[in-house]
């Protein structure tokens, strides 16, 4: 009987162990290999030898350099301010009662829409183009100052657009987070401050932010690693060939060397992603150890 | 003076909130907009109107005829529905085993399970490809399969609906059991109906996900009749008529919205309540 059980439970785990062994387990031990086997030819399966040349050339290529700075700027730009402001977002909708789940609905528009069509629009909206200015230059104009082409023109011009649209597209899962975790503080606590005479901004120091500290610390991990993995914005504001366009990232480095003509080059794209991953588990564990020191678990 | 005070604090939150709806909301606006104006009117538009006083839906019809936007579609619906409907198969069983059976290494195996919740994407996606390619699943119809296959497994969902599945009490098991009730008939006749609003907002998430996954079905999808929705909207912009005609290719990006749109405002509460305790989006 208890025999006949493990082997039905097996049974019933049987799919889920097949998917993820084959494509979860096997590929993660594999790209280690991948990583360190150098002039990989993917048609005829031969390497040349075993070592760490695949980091190296990754680390030199200039191309693998501007991704890896884009990413980086972007994760430090998108991440504070998308926090910040949606904090600021879910104290006010946790203020009011009337039209409130109007404002949350709205808010979560961004997250169940497709980002490669919606890119499309802030593409439109920033872009100058002979025929137009485009909506955003025209409001510049209007105010006096020089016109700027954000989706062909100067870097930081184009990094500033990435980093909108990226702030955009956080913003529901930041918002809607930060609201229930505000809803779940104990009201007993305010009504004991305010029966103190405590003033607002020192309930939101001595209460509020302590209470929902470790909420807004698991969104600035989830943020770092989220914005980490930037990609098909990008795509989708200044189009496939983002080397070019001086716009790509680190994940986008990774499909370049994996998706190419030449039959790729999935060494060079595990180095990658390894560096990529080396990096978020790094800022990870910062943010964890230094989250253990600040943060007030409950 | 305090009430008074009371009001422009709230004046002001209000402001906020509208300013922020104002900027999520506007986007939407630009798109549909823009998708009803007649294309040699907004291309004389050097300074963009705000409204349109002609709508036109002839770049609808244009976005549907003069690209594969159908087939998209058609596309986009068989790799959702297969990816989702396999995804159940593989998440409800598992989800049982764990919740239901007693088995040797029950625990060490869960634990191997979420733990590969924190593996990127970015890390197996080089082998994936590999093996995709070494079965011929890139070429042909098999491209759906290619497609598929590797976006079928969540963790989480198997996590969310083991913990859904032990909340059902032990007495209602032990006297199907008596009742000689299968494990497998009471988990279809009793545990999955239990369950079904938990079932319900993962199959909701799972189609989101599908609905708009690019990267990976843009790797497989060598031939653009096998495009994806994000793929085909990058190639419209790429090649198709992007660059000339703006306002077929809004009507095209309005077209891909609605959809998950209309999901979305059907579903409100469950797909913010399932995004709410386990989406990683952001």
């Amino acid at each position: 009987m208890k025999k006949n059980n493990n082997l039905k439970a097996w049974l019933y785990l049987l799919p889920a162990i097949l998917f993820l062994g084959v494509f979860m387990v096997y590929p993660l031990i594999d790209v280690f290999f991948y990583s360190v086997e150098e002039n990989y030819h993917s048609i005829s399966q031969t390497y040349t030898g075993v070592g760490l040349g695949n980091f190296g050339h990754v680390l030199s290529d200039p191309y693998f350099i501007q991704a890896l700075k884009n990413t980086l700027l972007l994760v430090v730009i998108t991440v504070p301010i998308s926090t910040g402001i949606s904090l600021l977002i879910a104290l006010g909708l946790s203020s009011i009662t009337a039209l409130k789940k109007a404002f949350q609905t709205i808010y979560f528009l961004p997250y169940v829409t497709n980002t490669l069509a919606v890119g499309l629009v802030f593409m439109i909206l920033f872009a100058r183009t002979e025929y137009t200015d485009g909506l955003i230059n025209t409001l510049i104009q209007s105010l006096g100052f020089e016109t700027v082409d954000f989706i062909n023109g100067p870097y930081w011009a184009k990094m500033l657009v990435a980093s909108l649209y990226t702030i955009w597209v956080v913003m529901p899962f930041k918002i809607l987070i930060l609201t229930s975790a505000l809803a779940s503080v104990n009201q007993d606590y305010y009504k004991a401050a305010r029966v103190d005479g405590a003033s607002s901004g020192r309930i939101f120091r001595k209460i509020t932010l302590p209470m929902i500290s470790p909420t807004v610390f698991y969104l600035i991990i989830t943020g770092f690693i989220g914005a980490f993995k930037a990609y098909s914005d990008e795509v989708a504001l200044f189009g496939v060939n983002l080397n070019e366009a001086g716009m790509n990232t680190i994940v986008g480095y990774v499909y370049d060397m994996l998706y190419s003509d030449k039959g790729g080059y999935p060494g060079y794209a595990a180095a990658a992603a390894l560096v990529l991953f080396a990096i978020v588990f790094t800022i990870t564990y910062i943010n964890l150890k230094f989250s253990r020191d600040k943060v007030q678990y409950m | 003076m305090i009430e008074n005070k009371k009001n422009i604090s709230k004046v002001l939150i209000y402001l906020l909130l509208f300013v922020w709806a104002l900027i999520v909301l506007f986007p939407f606006y630009w798109m549909v907009l823009t998708s009803v104006k007649d294309t040699a009117a907004y291309n004389n538009e050097k300074v963009p109107a705000f409204f349109t006083m002609k709508p036109t839906l002839a770049n609808y019809v244009k976005a549907f005829t003069e690209v594969s936007l159908g087939r998209y579609f058609i596309n986009t619906l068989i790799f959702t529905a297969a990816t989702t409907g396999l995804m159940m198969l593989v998440t409800i069983p598992a989800a049982f085993a764990f919740a239901r059976l007693e088995f040797r290494g029950k625990n060490l195996v869960f634990a191997l399970f979420l733990s590969l919740m924190m593996i990127p994407n970015e890390l197996v996606i080089i082998t994936n490809y590999a093996t995709i390619v070494n079965w011929g699943f890139q070429k042909g119809d098999l491209t759906y399969l290619g497609m598929i296959l590797p976006s079928v497994t969540s963790v989480f969902y198997i996590y969310l609906l083991k913990e859904n599945f032990e909340a059902i009490p032990n007495e209602l098991y032990n006297a199907a059991r008596v009742d000689g009730t299968g494990d497998l008939k009471y988990l279809l006749k009793v545990m999955v109906p239990i369950c079904q609003p938990t079932i319900v907002t993962i199959v909701i998430l799972k189609v989101i996900e599908c609905w708009n996954s690019y990267v990976w079905p843009r790797l497989i999808a060598r031939e653009s009749k096998y495009f994806l929705v994000s793929n085909g909207i990058q190639a419209i912009r790429e090649s198709g008529f992007g660059r000339q005609d703006i306002p077929a290719m809004m009507a095209a990006v309005v077209a891909v919205s609605v959809p998950l749109i209309v999901l979305f405002l059907m579903f409100r509460d469950k797909i913010m309540a399932g995004v709410s305790r386990g989406g990683t989006k952001g």
